[in-house]
């Protein structure tokens, strides 16, 4: 049952995916989290700031991996930052939520088909998916080395003042486990289980 | 004093890579709980897939490796400045050889220390001398998803209808878990403090949270509490990572504090299923590890 795809995703094959599918993802993906999605927002969607000349190079790099490709949501453990021979040793999924107010935009301005994350995201990027399309993947919160085990190589790294979590690992995957929670179609998996546990919290209240 | 700083070294390195063994228990009885197939059993099966693989290769269970907390409670004699050199060494060299994430951030400037080594207050250490023979440490390492989801009520609370008595506590901690959804890495474990300050209540939650799942509360009232607490959220169907499931809350620990008149706060600690939790005992020629 379980849908095996490959990094850059087609815009039909993400129209094919629903909520509740397991998919496992081969090919080339990107890191970010909190910093990045600010950074990115901050100096290139909705510019604040002039971008650096290291900002201009890691845009330039990062732009073709994040176009028909997915972002992750994670803040590795990574072994080998002396001898620069990286290697994930744990790289669960961070909470997605914090980049609501950002990741629509995101996956707007590079045509990305989504992200992967845990715990859901909002209205914001749900309409994005419709969009784009795009799609939310729900990665296994805290099964951090088992998910690392997929991780096949770290191809290389950017901006690793943001720190070691915060850092864009670009990286090489082999059949990452994810679940579809959120769809191009309008349907959020998310939405629904917090719809009926309302139901449920009002009758325990009552 | 001798020098600790290997012994803590290994207290981290097994709270990080080792789940208690009362923890996985009851991620197993989850297991059984839920649906053949579904997406709940899917992420319960993965979840304890990882907690057997880092178990045998020492790696992290969850890249984050949290704050750390640690409570020493140590006999006449100790010095907690020393303890405190000590721990702060091991968490280092803890970071080094990757048990923990480099995670203390300056606030004002974003720097990550790259050693887990921020201000007087990261790691968090909380030392107690007791009148006790052997010297105590215990550590939780809590992640950011889960502390993020914890919750403090000042009752009452018009919108919960939450009054100043049990039944306050109980709608106050089924709307944290409510509010919380997936978001703490459900199935999750609660740690409740009735009273005490804003301060105190959130120390004294984390403090309950050490607390093993079979040790019951001396308190029957709390006792009973605590059971109808997880077994009413779990009737919440929010479910492991949120999938909608059977199992949201698998542990519920209360304590109290005494209050002002003037406040009754209720304060939630919301604990992810990797609830990382590990204490050592000093004797005079051995250490213990539990």
């Amino acid at each position: 049952m379980t849908k095996n795809l490959s990094l850059p995703i087609s815009d039909e094959t993400i129209r094919g995916l629903s909520v509740g599918e397991s998919v496992t993802l081969s090919g080339v993906m990107v890191t970010g989290r909190d910093a990045v999605h600010k950074w990115l927002m901050d100096t290139f969607i909705a510019p604040k700031r002039t971008p650096t000349e290291d900002d201009q190079e890691v845009y330039s790099a990062i732009r073709p991996l994040l176009q028909g490709s997915v972002i992750y949501h994670c803040g590795p453990v990574v072994a080998g930052l002396d001898t620069k021979q990286y290697r994930f040793v744990a790289a669960g999924p961070t909470t997605s939520i914090r980049e609501e107010p950002y990741q629509g935009d995101v996956m707007r301005h590079f045509n990305m088909k989504g992200a992967i994350g845990k715990g859901g995201m909002g209205t914001k990027t749900l309409r994005a998916c419709q969009e784009v399309p795009g799609v939310y993947f729900h990665a296994i919160g805290g099964a951090a080395s088992l998910i690392a085990q997929s991780v096949q190589k770290v191809l290389t790294v950017y901006k690793l003042d943001f720190g070691v979590p915060e850092a864009i690992w670009v990286i090489e995957v082999k059949d990452f486990p994810v679940v579809v929670t959120m769809d191009s179609h309008g349907n959020s998996l998310h939405a629904g289980v917090r719809e009926q546990s309302k139901v449920q919290l009002e009758r325990l209240l009552a | 004093m001798r020098d600790l700083t290997q012994e803590i070294l290994e207290l981290i390195r097994l709270t990080s890579t080792d789940l208690p063994p009362d923890v996985e228990l009851q991620l197993r009885k989850a297991l059984d709980q839920e649906e053949p197939g579904s997406a709940a059993r899917g992420a319960l099966e993965a979840i304890l897939t990882n907690v057997m693989m880092t178990r045998r290769n020492s790696t992290p269970i969850c890249q984050d490796t949290g704050t750390p907390i640690f409570f020493v409670r140590y006999p006449e004699g100790y010095s907690p400045r020393v303890i405190r050199e000590q721990i702060r060494a091991a968490i280092a060299e803890a970071t080094r050889k990757s048990y923990l994430r480099p995670n203390a951030v300056d606030s004002l400037n974003g720097k990550n220390t790259g050693n887990n080594l921020g201000d007087h207050y990261f790691p968090t250490i909380h030392f107690e001398e007791a009148d006790v023979d052997l010297l105590t440490i215990e550590l939780i390492l809590k992640g950011g998803g889960c502390e993020n989801v914890g919750a403090q009520y000042s009752l009452p609370d018009n919108r919960l209808k939450a009054g100043r008595d049990l039944e306050g506590v109980r709608r106050t901690a089924l709307d944290a878990v409510w509010q919380a959804q997936g978001e703490g890495c459900a199935p999750g474990f609660l740690g409740i403090t009735i009273g005490g300050d804003r301060g105190s209540g959130y120390t004294a939650s984390k403090e309950a949270l050490l607390r093993n799942n079979d040790e019951a509360n001396p308190d029957p009232d709390l006792a009973a509490l605590e059971e109808r607490i997880t077994h009413e959220a779990n009737e919440l169907g929010i479910g492991p990572m949120g999938f909608g499931g059977k199992s949201t809350v698998l542990g519920t620990k209360i304590t109290s504090s005494h209050r002002l008149p003037a406040s009754f706060f209720v304060t939630i600690s919301y604990m992810c299923w990797a609830y990382r939790r590990r204490k050592m005992t000093i004797t005079a020629d051995q250490v213990q590890y539990s």
